[in-house]
């Protein structure tokens, strides 16, 4: 019961006027993220950080409003998915194979209702299940000492590696990457400068919000500006009619049961680290189909092709906040850019958040509950106002995204150099997803390295430099097999997840 | 061919990261691992991977034809501008120069763009300094 008179606390600190206002326009703006192609969960809420923290706001609101873009992000990706039939962000890749049918044979406003019923549901179970799956995580996590941390962050990378990408080496070239730039800056346990090369401004470190941003958002307009004129950048959504916004009882009851099950696979899939929301509403469709498509009807336009990746996509997106509140290890791209902003306002997530700030913790549970449900109503019977966002041509929108991002990293730290690290960080980025390089384990390094390294140099001092420290619990040996086996068998095993996915998400954006 | 030479490059960088790394003053207090050992592991990590990625590379990415990659280094060139223009110009400025830039290389018509980019300028500074309070680069003008 302990849990439940927490999320009740939780309620009355997230139904203030401020946190509710702040909700509010996060589920708005997030919709309008996800649903336009090109802008994703990820480099939307990447954008956002810096304002957050230069606006000023505490850590509970400002998380709200972050998370509340990343769900409301979940949801509004379908919707270009079945109007364009392009993926407003690379979970939503899934919807568009029933979804755009759909919207062929004039059920576009059915589609739409039915995903938008879909992501309710995933979401809101998923937040169910973040409520009583998170502090058990945490009772298990408060057994962690540093040699068992440092393996599970090599567990996160193994797994972001071995079921996340497609080629292991780049994932694994990646992550080397993100860990090399984290060491940057001054030693924090001895005092000596590293790689700075006598450079100032490089003794504090590369700032990881920069990183951040020049990794998600910049690198995404550098692809525009790649693909100008070709049909990959536009889209024309005006042929379209709506149709009726209501789906019938009949489909809501056939495809209930579909929903259900794309939950429970999405919210397992999202808690896995590294899988995050791509692969639940992957997994949901597939597995969806191979059960109850019957009739070869999967592809033409089945309700069920829609609900079951809806409802997968949204359950992963709560599902990955349960390994990054609880261990503080983030599941998916754009829950390692909400670890971020938590590192950046001084909150290390972790068992310990949930005891010292459990207003943080429940708070936010609480407002995704309530995000949750003006989502629904904003996406349901206010859709037809984000299909109109939709016709903002991307020629005037990219230049936006760019000038936000630099007023963001300016309004931080007001200058020029790390403006200059940002533009490099959008040219790393736009050169890694051309090259397929992930860019999710960058920034994983880049926030989790000078943790990692922590660890294990305190592993050792406890151990006066006996390297079979880090292998001496049960617990530590467990985590290092996973993390071996989730490198190893997805080489083995013919990588059987990413090589059915459609050659599209090098160049979209991550989760 | 891509491939290859990002293996390359990444054996390079793993070689030039662990020479960096012995490089590395100890100070007279020091843990048993001290500073450089994490960096060396990264150093091989990096190395073996592009090892792995140089033998077995992935097939050829769509590399944009010349112009288009000289575009791209020209709006790389324009970002770099612009962040210096930023503390002498102040933000309005920049940023309205900076946005049609961008506007009309990504299809706008000039005059177009040239609206476009103060649009975007003039409602960023509406909205973040005057509304929000975010404090922007000031110029000569003060905005």
């Amino acid at each position: 019961m302990d849990t439940l008179n927490a999320l009740a606390d939780g309620f009355s600190i997230a139904l203030t006027f401020q946190n509710l206002g702040l909700a509010l326009i996060g589920c708005f703006l997030g919709t309008i993220i996800g649903a336009l192609p090109g802008l994703g969960p990820s480099n939307g809420v990447a954008i956002l950080i810096p304002l957050a923290f230069t606006l000023g706001l505490p850590a509970t609101p400002a998380l709200i409003l972050l998370t509340s873009v990343y769900y409301g992000a979940m949801y509004g990706g379908r919707i270009s998915s079945i109007l364009l039939n392009i993926p407003g962000d690379e979970p939503a890749l899934m919807t568009t194979l029933d979804g755009y049918p759909m919207a062929k044979k004039g059920m576009a406003g059915e589609a739409l209702a039915l995903s938008g019923i879909a992501s309710f549901v995933g979401a809101f179970f998923a937040t169910w299940g973040l409520v009583f799956l998170a502090p058990q995580l945490v009772k298990v996590a408060l057994l962690f000492g540093p040699a068992e941390y440092f393996a599970l962050f090599a567990l996160a990378f193994a797994t972001l590696g071995g079921i996340a990408s497609r080629n292991q080496a780049k994932a694994a070239l990646a992550a080397g990457l993100g860990l090399g730039i984290a060491m940057i800056g001054v030693d924090g346990q001895t005092g000596v400068p590293r790689f700075s090369f006598g450079e100032v401004h490089l003794y504090d470190g590369i700032d990881f919000l920069v990183a951040i941003v020049g990794l998600f958002a910049l690198s995404e307009v550098f692809i525009f500006l790649e693909h100008r004129g070709t049909t990959k950048a536009t889209g024309d959504a005006s042929g379209i009619k709506l149709g009726r916004l209501m789906p019938p009882m009949s489909m809501l009851k056939q495809t209930a049961p579909t929903m259900a099950r794309g939950t429970v696979l999405g919210f397992i899939a999202g808690v896995l680290p590294g899988a995050g929301a791509s692969l639940g509403s992957f997994i949901a469709y597939s597995v969806e189909k191979r059960l109850v498509d019957k009739h070869n009807t999967f592809g033409t336009g089945d309700p069920r092709g829609v609900a079951a990746p809806e409802a997968g996509n949204n359950a992963a997106a709560g599902g990955a906040l349960v390994p990054m509140l609880a261990l503080g290890v983030p599941g998916s791209g754009t829950t390692a850019v909400l670890l971020a902003m938590l590192l950046a306002l001084n909150i290390t997530p972790g068992p310990l958040l949930f005891t010292n700030n459990p207003d943080v913790v429940w708070g936010l549970i609480a407002a995704l509950f309530i995000g949750n449900i003006m989502l629904l109503v904003m996406n349901i019977p206010m859709v037809s106002l984000f299909v109109r966002v939709l016709l903002v041509p991307p020629r005037y929108l990219m230049p936006a995204v760019a000038m936000i991002s630099f007023v963001g990293i300016y309004g931080i730290s007001g200058s020029t150099f790390d403006l200059m690290v940002m533009v490099g960080f959008g040219v790393l980025g736009w050169l890694l997803r051309k090259l397929d390089v992930p860019l999710v384990p960058v920034i994983l390094g880049v926030l989790l390295g000078n943790q990692m390294e922590a660890n294990m140099r305190r592993a050792m001092t406890i151990s006066d430099g006996d390297w079979s420290a880090l292998v001496s619990s049960p617990l530590a040996i467990g985590l290092w097999a996973f993390a071996f086996f989730g490198f190893i068998l997805p080489i083995i095993g013919g990588r059987f997840f990413r090589s059915k996915l459609p050659r599209a998400d090098s160049e979209a954006d991550p989760d | 061919m891509s491939d290859r030479i990002l293996g390359g490059l990444g054996l390079l960088l793993a070689v030039f990261f662990i020479w960096q790394a012995t490089l590395i003053k100890e100070s007279f207090i020091s843990d048993p691992v001290g500073p450089k050992t994490f960096p060396i592991i990264i150093g091989v990590l990096v190395g073996l991977s592009s090892l792995a990625i140089f033998l077995k590379p992935d097939e050829e990415p769509e590399w944009p034809e010349f112009a288009r990659l000289f575009e791209v280094g020209l709006t790389i060139a324009v970002m770099i501008a612009y962040a210096y223009a930023l503390p002498t110009a102040g933000f309005v400025v920049s940023t309205a120069v900076a946005a049609s830039y961008l506007s009309w290389r990504l299809g706008t018509p000039p005059v177009k763009a040239a609206i476009a980019g103060i649009v975007i300028s003039v409602g960023i500074y509406v909205v973040f300094h005057l509304i929000l309070g975010l404090s922007l680069a000031r110029g000569p003008w003060g905005f």
